[in-house]
């Protein structure tokens, strides 16, 4: 196949990726656009078959090795609970990172095949675009792999700070493009491998200082990195698949990190730089006085429920740690059959990764339609009689707006307390993530639940 | 003068960025984990780098080192491709309006 007829290609492969993404602006259409997403992969695959043009026993080697991986793949994505999805993802962005650290390897070692010049002297822009592919795609393996282990709970979701962190992730940086300048000026090996083994370190010490509440940040932002190591080596390949996958997937990624931060109302840097919680133990410890609080159970709770004419349930993390969603699905079903209207409020930094609350929503066979975000529901609760809200808590906190003084002040809340009643479900009094007292504890017109969000759901379903 | 081919790339490049943003903005936020995990699926479009490297030469060795970090790649971007693709799929098919 010529080099002209194998661009062309891949350029619509390239454009059926865009219509892939594009699919996804509305949920009947999504399903159509993953189908374009695999057509698109397919012709690339297919494309690059025949543009090497090599029937031999290599190729036989490829596609057993593709049917390994693929298997592998599939496997994976047939037996995945819908609450592991977070490291799910964390994990295929490692996988997507060492990829390209291995091409950009393999075109380092044997420039000719690539077409870019020889062992020794490899064209300068091909040197850079593969050794920036090589150290993008270090960071997002290693960092991913951080991501991976907190959500995962093998590694402790708390920040890990030492001083001098900042100084040196800022001093591994410039070496690493410092070593790239050097490369192109040397063209050795061992400066190549010192760039890949300075970028892992890099992606290790970026991630471990960022605490759990903020890895819907981190995830979108090495979503964004991996995007970008594929554009890295879609320039060293002169590949136009590749080039415009790699910048889909880069602003794909920046987005959804900045309206994750736009959720907490912090700057990307801030949560970049680290511990949130870490940070304020002055509000910690005024919190220790003891205020009153009013506790209930779940026949209280049935009770309120039962007769209120509007119930808005605001879910958060603790519903995907108990795996409530489908008691609370049930429990919904039981109001709903007492003429009771109910909705779902999702605020966009609920749960571990962005829209994380709305999957495990559809999983439960929630309908999409009944389920709203911030901004489209937040005057509702004036009118609403109860709102109940499981395992979400800074969220819903009114200090965001009453405290200048408070850490997440600023940040946009759902506005829970104006509702007639607010049952909480919640374990205890602890403070969430944010290290703050949540207010909404001690307003007259809430009630404390305190349980496991599962069984206080499956409780309440019982007494309706 | 001709124009490097490389400014040709580029133009794409920041192109594409652009298009991205526009058409990331409209996914509605509802389904922002699928979004994830199928523009994680289409960037393991890598693996037709990893193809290139896993056949470099191969009429000779095709078992270099630069051949086996081909394979390698191969392996891992396929799991990517068919693990992205179908848990998107698996997502997207639990994504019902109410029944009437």
């Amino acid at each position: 196949m010529s080099a002209n007829l194998s661009a062309s290609f891949y350029l619509i492969s390239g454009i059926l990726f865009i219509l892939a993404l594009r699919g996804l602006s509305s949920p009947e259409t999504s399903r159509q656009g993953n189908y374009f997403g695999i057509a698109g992969m397919i012709i690339a695959i297919i494309v690059t078959f025949l543009s090497i043009g090599n029937f031999g026993i290599g190729f036989i080697y490829v596609l057993v090795f593709l049917l390994v991986g693929g298997s592998i793949g599939a496997f994976i994505a047939f037996r995945i609970p819908m609450t592991a999805m977070p490291e799910l993802v964390a994990g295929f962005h490692s996988l997507v990172g060492l990829a390209a650290v291995f091409v950009a390897i393999s075109a380092f070692l044997k420039p000719d095949a690539f077409g870019l010049g020889m062992v020794g002297n490899i064209h300068l822009a091909s040197l850079i675009e593969m050794s920036l592919g090589a150290a993008i795609g270090a960071i997002t393996f290693s960092g991913s792999i951080i991501a991976f282990l907190k959500l995962r709970g093998i590694m402790s979701g708390a920040p890990i700070t030492f001083t001098g962190q900042h100084l040196i992730n800022l001093l591994l940086g410039l070496s690493i493009l410092f070593l790239i300048y050097y490369l192109c000026v040397t063209q050795s090996s061992n400066i190549f491998w010192s760039i890949v083994i300075i970028s892992f370190l890099v992606g290790i010490l970026l991630i471990i200082p960022i605490g759990g509440a903020d890895m819907p940040v981190v995830i979108s932002m090495l979503n964004s990195y991996s995007g970008w190591a594929a554009a890295g080596i879609g320039f060293t390949l002169e590949n136009t698949a590749l080039i415009i996958t790699g910048a889909l997937v880069g602003s794909s990624g920046a987005i959804l990190s900045y309206i994750m931060c736009k959720g907490m109302n912090r700057s990307f840097f801030n949560v970049i730089l680290g511990g949130w919680g870490a940070t304020d133990q002055t509000s910690k410890a005024q919190s220790k006085e003891q205020k009153p609080v009013k506790s209930g159970n779940a026949d209280d709770a049935a009770f309120l429920m039962k007769n209120a004419s509007s119930v808005i349930i605001v879910p958060g993390y603790g519903m995907a740690v108990a795996q409530a969603q489908h008691a609370l699905r049930e429990m919904v079903d039981a109001l709903k059959k007492n003429g009771v209207k109910v909705s779902y409020a999702i605020h966009p930094v609920a749960g571990r990764m962005p829209g994380h609350m709305n999957v495990l929503l559809a999983e439960a066979n929630v309908p999409y339609d009944e389920v709203f975000e911030l901004e489209e529901i937040n005057n509702d609760f004036a009118n609403c009689d109860v709102a109940y809200v499981i395992g979400a808590n800074d969220v819903t906190n009114p200090v965001a707006k009453s405290d200048p003084q408070s850490p997440i002040y600023g940040m946009p809340v759902l506005d829970v307390e104006k509702s007639k009643s607010v049952l909480f479900v919640k374990r205890s009094l602890s403070p969430g993530y944010a290290g703050i007292d949540n207010d909404l504890f001690y307003r007259d017109n809430t009630l404390m639940l305190f349980a496991d969000a599962k069984k206080m759901t499956e409780e309440i379903v019982k007494s309706l | 003068m001709e124009i490097d081919p490389f400014i040709f790339r580029l133009s794409i490049f920041i192109l594409s960025i652009f298009v991205g943003y526009y058409v990331v903005w409209s996914v509605t936020p509802s389904l922002h984990t699928p979004l994830m995990s199928v523009t994680n699926a289409i960037s393991s479009v890598i693996i037709v780098g990893a193809i290139i490297a896993a056949l470099a030469g191969s009429f000779g060795s095709i078992f270099e080192t630069s051949n086996i970090f081909g394979f390698l790649a191969i392996i891992l971007a396929a799991v990517n491709i068919f693990g992205g693709f179908l848990v998107t799929q698996r997502m997207l098919q639990m994504y019902k309006k109410k029944k009437k």
